[in-house]
């Protein structure tokens, strides 16, 4: 028991308390912004985020994988608590969850097959699209000091990591101690000179060690900017203008909506609609983890465990959330592997709030859009972009396709809906490429051969048709099937259609190997558990 | 179910599983495989706490702990394949003709539960790489190893004796009775003494359950004797066996459920943490 314990949770302590740490800095502004994008409180983002990373960290899958509350939630959602309020958002939430969990005992998991890659890059471009759009609100009929602000706080976080490179990698800390001195000097000029004195002498006396703490950049923008605002006393929108901050743990509460029909049918397509959203993302950073990592996830539990945290996101008073992208590529960046990370970053993230709220309603909201505007930079692929020259055109056209959907209808399912059916489009019009039919007439002149070779279905039925030469006038026609493949019913109509027109025209016809060619008809192959299956069925 | 494997890594018992395996391999006429297991977990983990994420940093990123795991693998794979060749070499000392040698990526663990249709003994060193600093710790996959398999596992000390004599922890339990019955049918203990050693009260129901057991041996062939102790189980097993100069313990391994293990402790590991000689686990 304490041997599972120590390989599941312990083999990589520091790596993921470290990890853990970074993730939970790196969250609350994000929780905050996607609870604005959502319309709601901050405390309903930072409670989701608090319980669904503990929770995830207990019954997930993927170990090293954050979920949180997310953008691509959070944009569904948006009508939702609109039209109907916070409640109805709570009680979607637990519907998501139940769908979930059924969906995992469904194996759904396994559906993430169909989604092809070019879909996945449409995804994760449109959510970095949809992320920074619903920024621009904040950017939208403000102040010059609101666009100052995001611009240093841009300059902040791309900057100094740069200047680390260049000068040395701890040149964030002498930043740190001075957003620190700024926000104490707003309340207080002498402490401001103490904090900031003390900040730079510990900072020089410990030169050595401090010289290479490298620091996230993010923070340093936000603590930076929070004591410039604070020490200016800007009039620009702080945090604790758009909503309430949690200042208590998290309670159990039962949505308060009527338990009625009604109900169901206003929540269902939102729940439904957050269920796969949040099952697609997480199934697809689940994939990125398992790369980044080189080790295996299981899917359907991950599955199950997004619909338990989302259950219990829900009953704490938190919106529903999903794997994020961003968030677990810091994670593993920052050495977490293990379950410890999920739950550490969960942990601290409430503590921090919960004990800092006076502060964290303090944040500039332009602090914020600085670091949502990375987050989105960083989320999206732009190889992507580098590769649209070399692909060919339809995995082009079905990333496009994916993007655009989605930026329309502020629905990543719509998206991956569109782009999933555009692919399999796609790929069934090439694989009707793959049928040609010969003929050659034989020396008496009185019987024509045609040989079919290549895949017969839906998308080649018409030229499987147009392959035969119904005007010419002959007494019998062979049509050998034994090299072509019938899939599907369309096919067989096909083949009909070909031999009711040869006999109109009183020729009769005589067909070859068409049990062989039917064999792929069958749904599930009868012999597909045999080693020669394929063999049997590709090799006539 | 054909093959001695042995667990070779680089710790201090890697000579002494080198020696047993081809001791059994010998006496079962089984072919010897000697195996290394390259566990991935055990790398330690590149951070960088920047919290950064810019252009590309998932592709960067994934580059990054490729090429990290590149040079660690290979080192990794070098470092295994020599104490493989030493353990070959060793091997063929022992009189084993041509001892095969597997390198496998992935946990002992689950390596082994792949193997484990191939195997019939499996040898492996009490203490690991990781845990050879105190001497009353025992390596920290070993009960999961013992646990997951169906098939003898033979724990090895640090240093090799080749067995004179054997003794059979027995509790008329079923297990134990089955092990009885496997210990008759194999080559492993033919020629050797068997000590037959029940831990208990003297009772005539005790005593008849050990005669039997004793007749069951002594008809395939092998020298018993039966005893009857009394006492605490470990030190009684310990005592006898240093009276009698006994030097590998057959016993059946971890006969009850994990809860009750939790609250009472179990017998398999505080043998294994106090044995100095192999233990022969029957599963």
């Amino acid at each position: 028991m304490l041997q599972t314990l120590k390989q599941t949770w312990f083999f990589n302590i520091r790596g993921d308390l470290l990890a853990g740490i970074v993730v939970a800095l790196a969250l609350i502004p994000e929780a905050i912004a996607f609870s604005i994008i959502a319309g709601v409180d901050p405390k309903v983002g930072l409670y989701a985020s608090f319980c669904i990373a503990v929770v995830i960290a207990f019954v997930g899958g993927r170990p090293g994988m954050i979920s949180a509350a997310t953008g691509a939630m959070a944009l569904l959602m948006v009508t939702l608590v609109k039209n109907h309020g916070l409640e109805y958002l709570l009680a979607a939430t637990l519907l998501c969850g139940v769908l979930q969990i059924g969906a995992g005992y469904l194996r759904l998991g396994s559906l993430m097959r169909f989604v092809s890659r070019s879909v996945v890059t449409g995804f994760v471009n449109a959510l970095a699209i949809l992320i920074f759009m619903a920024q621009l609100p904040e950017l939208t009929g403000v102040t010059w000091p609101v666009y100052a602000m995001t611009a240093a706080g841009l300059a902040l976080i791309y900057g100094l990591p740069w200047l680390g490179g260049k000068v040395f990698p701890g040149i964030g800390v002498p930043f740190l101690v001075l957003g620190f001195a700024l926000i104490a000097g707003s309340i207080e000029p002498r402490v401001g000179f103490m904090v900031g004195g003390i900040g730079m002498a510990l900072f020089v006396v410990l030169a050595r060690w401090s010289r290479n703490l490298v620091l996230p950049s993010p923070l340093i923008c936000i603590v930076l900017l929070t004591g410039v605002s604070m020490l200016l006393g800007l009039d620009i929108r702080t945090v604790s203008d758009m909503g309430e901050l949690p200042d208590t743990l998290p309670i159990f509460l039962w949505p308060e909506v009527p338990l009625t029909f009604e109900t169901l049918a206003i929540i269902f397509p939102y729940a439904a609609a957050l269920a796969v959203v949040g099952l697609l993302e997480s199934m697809m950073t689940a994939t990125i983890v398992d790369d980044l990592t080189d080790t295996p996830s299981d899917k359907n539990r991950e599955c199950k465990g997004q619909g338990v945290a989302n259950i219990a996101s829900g009953l704490m008073g938190g919106m529903a959330g999903c794997a994020m992208i961003g968030q677990s590529i810091i994670n593993v960046k920052s050495g977490g592997r293990g379950r410890l990370s999920a739950l550490t970053a969960g942990v601290l993230l409430l503590l921090m709030v919960v004990f800092l709220s006076d502060w964290v309603g303090q944040i500039p909201m332009a602090a914020l859009v600085a670091v949502m505007i990375m987050v989105s930079i960083g989320t999206f692929s732009w190889d992507s972009l580098r590769n649209l020259r070399k692909y060919p055109l339809s995995t082009n056209i079905v990333m496009l396709v994916t993007v655009v959907v989605v930026v329309f209808t502020h629905n990543l399912a719509y998206g991956v809906l569109a782009g999933v059916l555009l692919a399999a489009l796609f790929f069934a019009n090439k694989i009707g490429h793959y049928l040609r039919i010969d003929s050659q007439l034989e020396a008496d002149g009185n019987l024509r051969r045609y040989q079919v070779v290549g895949q017969v279905f839906f998308s080649s039925a018409e030229k499987f048709v147009g392959g035969f030469d119904f005007r010419e006038g002959i007494a019998q026609v062979v049509i050998d099937l034994s090299r072509a493949h019938f899939w599907d019913i369309t096919a067989v109509a096909a083949l009909d259609k070909v031999v009711i027109k040869f006999r109109r025209e009183g020729t009769d016809v005589e067909v070859l190997g068409l049990n062989e060619a039917s064999a792929t008809i069958v749904d599930r192959f009868g012999v597909h558990d045999k080693p020669d299956a394929i063999d049997k069925l590709m090799g006539h | 179910m054909t093959q001695v494997i042995g667990c070779i890594d680089a710790s201090r018992c890697a000579p002494a599983v080198c020696d047993y395996a081809a001791w059994a391999s010998q006496r079962l006429s089984a072919p010897l495989t000697l195996l290394h297991v390259l566990d991935h977990r055990h790398y330690p983990v590149a951070a960088d706490l920047s919290g950064n994420i810019g252009l590309g940093s998932r592709e960067n990123l994934l580059q990054e702990l490729a090429n990290l795991d590149e040079q660690r693998s290979r080192l990794a794979l070098e470092q295994g394949r020599g104490l493989l060749e030493a353990a070959r070499e060793r091997a063929r000392t022992a009189g084993i003709s041509e001892p095969a040698m597997r390198q496998r990526h992935g946990s002992l663990v689950d390596t082994l539960r792949e193997l484990e249709e191939q195997i019939r003994l499996l040898v492996i060193g009490r203490q690991g790489e990781d845990s050879q600093s105190a001497a009353d710790q025992v390596g920290s996959q070993l009960e999961s190893v013992i646990r997951v398999m169906h098939r003898p596992v033979l724990v090895t000390p640090a240093e090799f004796r080749p067995p004179r004599s054997l003794m059979l922890a027995f509790d008329a339990s079923a297990t134990t009775r089955k092990g009885v019955a496997m210990l008759a049918a194999s080559p492993l203990a033919q020629g050797l003494p068997v000590h037959l050693l029940m831990i208990g009260a003297d009772s005539g129901e005790n005593r008849s359950q050990l005669e039997s057991a004793g007749k069951l041996l002594q008809e395939s062939g092998l020298a018993t004797t039966c005893a009857i102790r009394s006492g605490e189980i470990e030190p009684a097993l310990h005592a006898y066996q240093a009276e009698h100069d006994i030097d590998l313990l057959v016993m059946g391994a971890y006969g009850h459920s994990r809860i009750r293990e939790f609250l009472i402790g179990s017998t398999t590991a505080s043998m294994l943490r106090t044995t100095r000689t192999p233990l022969l686990m029957l599963r």
